[in-house]
């Protein structure tokens, strides 16, 4: 038997949980002898937050259950009883909604941080699919999350995504209505919406999240120096000279990180829990209405880019699916990423200018196109009805058009921009 | 394909045949789930039909009535406004209304009604299912989400995401102020 083999050095209590259960191994192997680059910097701070976060949203929601009721006639209702008359039930839910925007952002910068080092490149392609396969479940989370409280803005917001899969040709009606199990979004919606919010989503993110990290553990984090560290290991103890142990020096780094989010989060969730309506959208505070779509509907800030494509793209032979194509490229592609980037060096910092160029184009197209979709097509105005070609057209339309095909050419032409670029060499070590 | 000889062919026939018969069983399995996510037997009996009094709408209004939990539309065009819906021809996508969007006896229609002064619509965009807003004073629908526009006889214009014209339902006159929204028989 394997088991009487193994030494457990640990005594008392440990010792015996140790002899049952690999308790100090696992801690070992993750924690205290998980030997991290030592050059972190401030990008490195939200993969922790995102785990944060993630807590947060698990453990706000389990107290928002008690007192939702997930059925058309009464979740609104419900919801509002949760804000004004269970005890604390504005806090907890100002937490989850709150936490809902702050998700999205700790995870884009979490993505901004890959983008820069090459995080995403040989030999961390899984942990880089993963990750992108938890943005989608987070995407969809927050997407059957916001249909719940049943305000004008989850009612019509799921329309229009539902629909979305209208589109895909053939079986997109029945498709459709699959989702929705019904003709309309109606109670029947909303129910599965309830479920698939609080239970099936969060199953799969967790799981998904455990092989994230047990992926990043077998090949090691990657660095702002985008050096492999376990290239240069001590002769005698055999751990990376570049190296220091997750616990204690990363732990309390990180801990120290939470600190100042938590003082950021806190101020949102006290002093400004709707952000103007970017975090809670005014019309959500009106009941659902499946007879009048309110007059300015835009997704929260989170999807806005993307919803900025869809609407960019015009319908080709009298269909739509195009623009929703193009919408759910826009974030598939990120898959590929491992493989579009041929660059001799990994990170920014040896990279030469076309990789910082488009790079650059690529955020701003990213933040123009979130401005864009929170915004009508008008916003701009038209162009004058004697200009050639988009003569008396919305400029803001155009807008999106030019800054999609700009977010699309970062991939496309990634193999060659950043075959070509002019890197600097990459050190052995790393640069502190 | 070479098989090692160390393998026992019947044992691993044995062992391909369960896989299969347990994975069709898998399948067959799923069946029932994915078929309780489709519309309940009570939510494919609420799409009835519906009557609605047409006495009380003056020209140029608009009333909104629930049919299959979607909108419908009943617009009383003016004199006017059904004039003007010829001169958006060239504005549309589809002048000749051959768009399969209406019920065949509607179809070359370019009024897209029985009768000139009532428009009957679903009041769904054929983009992504937003309600479209009456404008009255520019004689159009507006989609207030993706910003497609439909003329009076709800057909799409041109350069607008939305592809088609807007559904127009069956529908009978019970009498010259009652109609009965979604079917074209009289017993409904």
């Amino acid at each position: 038997m394997a088991a009487a083999d193994k030494i457990v050095t640990t005594t008392g209590l440990l010792g015996w949980v140790d002899e049952r259960f690999p308790l100090t191994k696992l801690f070992r192997e993750h924690m205290s002898e998980y030997y991290a680059p030592k050059n972190f910097n401030f990008f490195y701070f939200f993969g922790a937050l995102s785990l944060l976060v993630l807590v947060n949203q698990i453990l706000t929601g389990i107290f928002l259950t008690m007192h939702y009721k997930p059925d058309a006639a009464s979740a609104f209702a419900s919801v509002e009883y949760i804000m004004r008359e269970v005890n604390f039930g504005w806090l907890i839910r100002y937490m989850h909604s709150t936490g809902a925007s702050a998700f999205f952002i700790v995870v884009y910068l979490h993505m901004f941080r890959g983008l820069i080092y090459g995080s995403y490149r040989k030999p961390r392609e899984l942990i880089w699919i993963f990750g992108v396969i938890i943005f989608l479940m987070l995407m969809g989370e927050a997407f059957f999350g916001y249909l719940l409280p049943w305000g004008q803005m989850s009612f019509w917001g799921a329309q229009v995504i539902v629909n979305l899969f209208g589109a895909v040709p053939f079986i997109g009606p029945d498709l459709s209505v699959w989702i929705r199990g019904d003709f309309v979004v109606s109670d029947a919606t909303l129910n599965r919406f309830f479920a698939f919010h609080v239970i099936a989503l969060p199953l799969a993110i967790c799981g998904l999240v455990a092989a994230h990290i047990m992926a990043l553990h077998e090949v090691g984090s990657n660095n702002p120096d985008g050096v492999e560290i376990k290239k240069t290991k001590d002769p005698v103890t055999g751990h990376p000279l570049d190296g220091i142990p997750f616990h204690p020096y990363y732990t309390v780094k990180d801990l120290f990180g939470v600190s100042v989010f938590l003082f950021v989060f806190c101020t949102v969730i006290f002093f400004a829990p709707e952000m103007g309506g970017y975090f809670l959208e005014a019309n959500n505070f009106i009941p659902a209405n499946p007879m009048q779509t309110p007059a300015h509907i835009a997704p929260v800030w989170y999807f806005t880019p993307f919803y900025s494509i869809l609407r960019a793209v015009p319908p080709v032979f009298e269909s739509q699916f195009p623009g929703v194509a193009c919408m759910g490229l826009s974030v598939m592609v990120f898959f590929l990423m491992p493989w579009l980037d041929r660059g001799a060096v990994k990170s920014i910092r040896y990279r030469g200018s076309h990789f910082k160029t488009w790079l650059t184009l690529f955020i701003v197209s990213l933040f123009i196109l979130g401005y864009l979709g929170t915004q009508p097509t008008d916003v701009w105005g038209r162009f004058g009805e004697g200009v050639p070609f988009v003569g008396g057209a919305e400029r803001a339309t155009w807008g999106a058009r030019l800054f999609s095909v700009v977010y699309f050419l970062y991939f496309i032409l990634m193999p060659w921009y950043t075959r070509w670029d002019k890197t600097k060499p990459e050190p052995t070590r790393v640069t502190g | 394909m070479s098989t090692p000889p160390s393998v026992n062919r019947q044992r691993r026939n044995l062992l391909v045949g369960t896989a299969a018969a347990g994975g069709a069983a898998g399948l067959a399995v799923a069946v029932p789930f994915v078929e309780s996510m489709q519309p309940s037997e009570r939510a494919k009996a609420m799409g009835a039909p519906v009557e609605v009094d047409i006495s009380n709408i003056a020209p140029g209004e608009q009333k909104t009535l629930e049919w299959q939990g979607k909108p419908v539309w009943v617009l009383h065009r003016t004199r006017a406004q059904i004039e003007g819906i010829a001169k958006s021809d060239e504005l549309v996508v589809d002048p000749g209304v051959e768009q399969a969007q209406q019920p065949s006896s509607l179809k070359g229609n370019k009024l897209r009604s029985e009768k000139p002064e009532f428009f009957i619509a679903v009041g769904v965009c054929t983009h992504l299912g937003c309600s479209p807003v009456y404008q009255q004073d520019q004689d159009r629908f507006y989609c207030p989400c993706h910003g497609s526009k439909f003329d009076l006889a709800g057909r799409v214009y041109k350069g607008v995401p939305a592809p088609t014209n807007l559904v127009v339902p069956k529908y009978t006159y019970l009498s010259d102020t009652k109609l009965l929204i979604g079917t074209d028989k009289k017993e409904g």
